[in-house]
């Protein structure tokens, strides 16, 4: 039973320590870009779910559940090892050989589209979530349709979604780990190097469960302050 | 480039389905144990006793703050200490799964009690039962068939996770899909054939749910 001696040190010692933060930086930038691509994405997706033409709905429909799916390390997979082979043979070549850092920008497109749909389900269930009667008593007032979505109907939607993207943001970032099964040098990644480097995986995952958590923790409080600032008082109160 | 040589999915189709057995026994242990603990974390996250509501909150957040990935990870490395040896890959992950899985239906079944009018409990009080018989005949029961859409989601979602027992060399789907493109050199094949496999799967289950839904709406 527990018959473990922690050695905390190789956590901060040379070179394991840089290590760490090349990790961590890496994750964070791989976060962030990702969710950009994937918000951008899944509004345009999520509104198109819900406009009145049928095709464009359906087009739109497919591409989520084609997304959610299918794991994401399968996806990854995909991009990484299957993706490259049905171009042509100079862009694959460019693709692996001279592209720097492919493995991340591969990851980058994998976890921007898996997230995209889901950030898409979300906004679909934040303007859905819009009672017609305030539509109805937007064009009453004369607004155009335009006019409706733009003043009345996606201001709303907006601060309903909030608190879901918090969560599909905390997903990014915590899914940015799959990164290191193609490669990329992310927190995960560095830590289980360590382990192999220093056989005390025990001290070297505690050091990147930390980072994650801390990561998390700054989403949180940045959305949280967003959501303050978006408030509209007396309108929607937060669930708690 | 070149013709597509799909022969190469039906010549290893035992390897694959043996690969998918390991998913699904993992998937399984994953959904029941986890749906047990979460159930007992998830009561516990609605004590009014505080030694029993903070160890369980603490153990909700914690466990959803961190990616799944490197809980895997921890318990492939934490099993073998705590049981003095070596307990094989399937041993260490199906342990991280119930406890990192546990969280999340925790959160889920909460919810459920919560969607419970404060009457019914209260009813239950006054004709004499206890806590334990209140939960039992007449909280959970009714909560339980206002989970079940969410807990068909997060049973595909449970069921797509365990592709993630990969990074410790468990040889479940996708590892032997992996192990097979390393011999064949055939990876949009197998990689788009193991992508359609989870995509059926997880589709008529997401659907499933969605009909679900859509009845007791109705029904309300």
């Amino acid at each position: 039973m527990l018959s473990y001696n922690f050695n905390w040190s190789v956590i901060w010692t040379e070179p394991y320590g840089g290590w760490m933060l090349q990790g961590i930086w890496t994750t964070i930038s791989l976060g962030f870009i990702s969710w950009c691509i994937a918000l951008t994405l899944g509004i345009i997706i999520g509104t198109m779910r819900i406009t009145p033409w049928k095709p464009i709905r359906f087009l739109a429909t497919a591409y989520t559940e084609f997304f959610r799916d299918i794991p994401l390390l399968v996806q990854l997979f995909f991009w990484y090892f299957a993706a490259p082979s049905i171009l042509p043979g100079f862009i694959e070549r460019f693709l692996y050989r001279e592209l720097p850092n492919f493995e991340f920008w591969v990851v980058v497109v994998g976890l921007s589209l898996y997230t995209s749909s889901r950030v898409a389900e979300q906004v679909r269930a934040g303007m859905q979530s819009i009672p017609t009667d305030q539509y109805y008593a937007a064009l009453s007032t004369g607004f155009t349709h335009l006019q409706t979505y733009r003043y009345i109907i996606i201001p709303l939607a907006v601060r309903i979604m909030i608190p879901p993207l918090t969560t599909e943001c905390l997903t990014v970032f915590k899914n940015t780990s799959l990164a290191m099964t193609v490669g990329v040098l992310e927190t995960t990644f560095m830590s289980q190097q360590i382990e192999a480097y220093t056989f005390r995986g025990i001290e070297a995952t505690t050091a990147a469960s930390l980072a994650y958590m801390v990561i998390t923790l700054m989403v949180v409080l940045i959305m949280g302050l967003i959501e303050k600032r978006l408030a509209v008082p007396g309108l929607i109160t937060r669930r708690r | 480039m070149g013709a597509f040589d799909w022969t190469v999915i039906i010549k290893n189709m035992p390897f694959f389905m043996k690969g998918l057995l390991t998913t699904f026994e993992l998937a399984l242990v994953a959904i029941s144990g986890g749906l047990f603990f979460g159930m007992l974390v998830g009561m516990a996250r609605l004590s009014h006793i505080k030694l029993i509501y903070y160890p369980a909150t603490i153990f909700v957040n914690f466990f959803r703050s961190l990616p799944l990935l490197l809980v895997i990870f921890w318990f492939y490395f934490l099993v073998p200490i705590i049981a003095g040896r070596p307990l094989g890959d399937f041993v260490s992950a199906s342990v991280a799964f119930v406890v990192f899985e546990a969280a999340y239906f925790a959160e889920i079944v909460r919810a459920g009690i919560q969607s419970i009018s404060k009457g019914q409990e209260q009813a239950a009080y006054s004709t004499g039962f206890t806590y334990a018989q209140t939960m039992r005949y007449i909280i959970l029961p009714q909560a339980m068939r206002n989970m079940v859409p969410s807990l068909i989601t997060q049973t595909v979602v449970v069921f797509q996770d365990t592709s993630l027992a990969y990074v410790i060399g468990l040889k479940e789907f996708l590892r032997s899909a992996s192990i097979v493109d390393a011999r064949e050199m055939k990876s949009l094949e197998i990689y788009a054939f193991i992508g359609l496999v989870y995509f059926i799967f997880c589709f008529v289950m997401s659907r499933f749910s969605k009909k679900l839904e859509a009845k007791r709406g109705a029904a309300k």
